[in-house]
């Protein structure tokens, strides 16, 4: 039903693409209980994942593990490997703050800083020193702010706060912050759940787009979402893998009668 | 009958309504409880409602009106000439009180009967004598018309006070009655009570409020009193501080409220930074054992008395700076100085600051953070670039409060910073403030009628304004900082 051909057409090309992440044998646990169990995923450069799944599933945790956002969690332990470009992201001698820098994140819910919109989308830029000038510190953020979608709304408020803007502005706002650090990887934990369809539509163009130069791994609980934009597609349940692969392999042919309850509506 | 065995009789006769009323309206629907409005309970308390609060209200007013009628009607009694040369109505008046109030004690000291008090005549018998026979000592002798209005103004008095005990009495049966017969199952008892609930809240904050104003309007008034005896350009611009009890003294509040600001000033820029990093590090960076052991051990400081800090100041940190700094840099040789006082009283305010600025930091969500770190940044870029802008308000808030107390502090200021009200920018030598200043004037046995002792009260009422500012500040900025997350 899905197999239209879009995905045909992505399919081919991916066999260029090499792994940007690969984890093994991951294993997530909050204190006692076990959140993630064995996930083996690899996340191909310039190529769009989708992870999807029920809630509470653990989508979310798994995302947070490839740019080492659970450490911020006391009780949270992760374990198994994970390698961004061949280096296990978890070794002593990596600094988190640096590979946050290379793996950014829009999280679940949004979380403007109390700051102006301009500040919120300098900030990374800034603690980076990604610009030389205020001329070119200008351009990255009404850059960032254009790919968001986020620039005509924004244009002539940049200095009041992030935090006044609506529920859907501020997702697109985090997601221009996000994008302005320029990250290698970029892990969106359901970016469009609070947006209207034009702005989906947008941030859908924005994340097609991004494809061409970095690796993009969304979790939505939109089917058609994930077909829309994904190139690979990973259904989790219960905090397993069931299954990954070609989003349209997943789609129109579920090797796994779980994927297919869930895909069909069944379970979730 | 007492004021307290009327309370009795009220509080009874209220709890009997309750409980008769409680059972009245369980049998009205013959013990099924879902056929009533409300529970079995509020019917009880409807009634005991109706049976305590307006006889108590009735009390308290009579209470409040009795004495200053009695005292009208018995002031008629007595003429200008029953006045002695030098004394005044007012003076008599409280004779007439006291001696009123020794009457039942003469009595039954002299084992007179009613009779014959009415008949005793201060004329021919010596009243004083037997009064202070029973404790009651008199300046003069007791003139006719006074006796004679001493008696009038007992029986008054025992009068009012029969007459109180049967309306108290009455009216809570009645309202006990009137309650009790109210009750159906249809009756909302349940909103009667939350009626009355609301009320004693009401009544609870009007207590507070009134109690603010009074003593405002105390302050305001004694400051007038005050500024009528010296001019308030000199308070206000005299750079003098110079009292002299026989008169002609120089009341300049300059130089105290200097003090003030100065010590409150060497405190702040001690504790604030101290304070607040002591903050960030518990908020930020501690270990959960690590916060469990030191979050309290910082609050103990606020909870040593200001007397001790005082001590500290005097012994200790005064002759250690006179000793190691103020001698060899040749800036003086007291060991009080603004430094010390200073000094200690940053001590004290570091838990005021740290701990307040502790719970603001703490209140900045974790989503904020996590989003400054997702974009790669530092814990210390995190905290200096978001978390500390987003707290600051809060924080500007803990600092304020920190100041209003720093500005209040009596004890640390008398120990340390000495009693000498100075002008200088000197901070090692001595200097005080306005609060250590209105104690001073105030100790001795002076009445409060010289421009002396008055002045206590126009320094509180200066003192006052500058907190009541600064508190007024904080609020605000801690009421903005809450809008931000809402
Ligand atoms: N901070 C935490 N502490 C303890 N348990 C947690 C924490 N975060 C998540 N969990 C648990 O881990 C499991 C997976 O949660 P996760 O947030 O990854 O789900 P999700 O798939 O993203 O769900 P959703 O689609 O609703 O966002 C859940 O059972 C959740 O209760
Ligand atoms: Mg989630």
């Amino acid at each position: 039903m899905m197999k239209d051909n879009r995905i045909e057409e992505r399919t081919v090309d991916m066999d260029m693409t090499e792994t940007k992440i690969s984890a093994r044998n991951v294993q997530v646990y909050y204190g006692e209980t076990h959140a993630i169990r064995d996930v083996d995923v690899d996340i191909l450069d310039k190529t769009v994942t989708a992870f999807i799944g029920p809630s509470g599933c653990g989508k979310s945790t798994f995302l947070r593990c490839l740019n080492r956002m659970n450490d911020t969690i006391p009780i949270c332990r992760v374990e198994g490997t994970i390698l961004l470009d061949g280096e296990d992201i978890y070794d002593k001698r990596v600094d988190p703050v640096q590979l946050r820098a290379r793996v950014g994140m829009v999280f679940q819910k949004p979380n403007p800083f109390p700051k102006s919109i301009y500040d919120n989308v300098a900030y990374g830029p800034r603690i980076h020193g990604l610009a030389r000038s205020k001329a070119e510190l200008d351009d990255i953020v009404e850059k960032s702010l254009r790919r968001a979608a986020l620039w005509s709304e924004a244009k002539d408020r940049l200095d009041q706060p992030g935090t006044g803007l609506s529920g859907g502005q501020q997702q697109r706002l985090c997601i221009a912050r996000a994008v302005a650090t320029e990250p290698e990887v970029l892990l969106m934990d359901e970016p469009c759940s609070a947006l209207d369809p034009i702005a989906t539509a947008q941030v859908e163009e924005l994340i097609d787009e991004l494809r061409r130069d970095y690796s993009v791994v969304i979790v939505t609980h939109s089917m058609q979402q994930a077909a829309r934009v994904s190139q690979k597609t990973a259904f989790f349940h219960l905090g397993s893998l069931v299954e990954f692969g070609e989003t349209g392999e997943i789609f129109t042919n579920p090797q796994d009668p779980r994927t297919e309850s869930y895909i069909t509506g069944r379970i979730g | 009958m007492t004021v307290g065995l009327i309370l009795l009789i009220v509080l009874a006769i209220a709890l009997s309504g309750y409980v008769l009323g409680r059972r009245r309206s369980l049998r009205m629907v013959g013990g099924d409880i879902r056929k009533l409005h409300s529970l079995p309970g509020f019917y009880g308390q409807s009634v005991l409602i109706f049976a305590a609060v307006p006889a108590l209200l009735v009390m308290l007013g009579w209470m409040l009106l009795q004495p200053p009628l009695v005292d009208r009607h018995v002031a008629r009694l007595i003429t200008e000439a029953d006045i002695a040369e030098g004394s005044s109505r007012d003076l008599v008046m409280s004779d007439v009180r006291r001696i009123a109030d020794g009457l039942d004690q003469m009595m039954a000291a002299e084992n007179l009967s009613e009779d014959a008090l009415q008949a005793l005549d201060a004329g021919d018998s010596d009243i004083r004598a037997k009064l202070g026979n029973v404790g009651i000592a008199l300046g003069s002798d007791v003139r006719s018309a006074v006796f004679e209005a001493a008696k009038v103004y007992r029986d008054s008095a025992a009068t009012g006070r029969t007459l109180m005990t049967l309306a108290v009495i009455g009216l809570a049966l009645t309202g006990a009655v009137f309650g009790y017969l109210r009750i159906a199952p249809e009756y909302r008892a349940r909103n009667v009570a939350e009626t009355s609930v609301k009320a004693l809240l009401i009544l609870s904050s009007f207590v507070a409020v009134l109690t603010t104003v009074g003593i405002v309007l105390s302050l305001l008034f004694e400051s007038l009193h005050f500024f009528r005896l010296y001019p308030a350009r000199e308070f206000f611009f005299n750079l003098t501080w110079n009292p002299q009890f026989r008169g002609g003294s120089d009341l300049g509040i300059f130089p105290l409220l200097w003090g003030t600001l100065y010590v409150s000033f060497v405190a702040l820029v001690f504790a604030v930074p101290v304070g607040l990093m002591a903050a960030i590090y518990l908020a930020e960076y501690a270990s959960k054992p690590v916060r469990a052991v030191a979050k309290p051990l910082i609050e103990i400081l606020a909870g040593i008395p200001t007397i001790v800090y005082g001590l500290f100041a005097l012994i200790t940190i005064g002759p250690l700076l006179r000793d190691y700094f103020a001698q060899p840099l040749g800036l003086g040789a007291s060991s009080s100085s603004v430094m010390t006082a200073g000094l200690v009283m940053g001590i004290m305010l570091i838990p005021f600051v740290s701990s307040l600025s502790d719970d603001v930091i703490n209140a900045v969500p974790q989503a904020v953070r996590d989003g400054s770190y997702g974009l790669g940044a530092t814990q210390s870029e995190t905290i200096r670039q978001v978390i500390l802008p987003a707290a600051l308000p809060g924080i500007v808030g803990a600092i304020l409060l920190a100041a209003s107390r720093a500005i209040g502090e009596t004890m640390i200021v008398v120990m340390g910073a000495g009693a000498a009200a100075k002008l200088s920018l000197n901070p090692f030598e001595a200097m005080t403030t306005i609060t250590v200043k209105i104690v001073s004037q105030l100790t001795g046995d002076t009445e409060f009628a010289s421009p002396e002792t008055l002045v206590a009260f126009a320094l509180g009422l200066s003192l006052f304004v500058v907190t009541l500012g600064l508190n007024v500040i904080a609020l605000y900025v801690v009421r903005k900082y809450r809008e931000q997350y809402e």
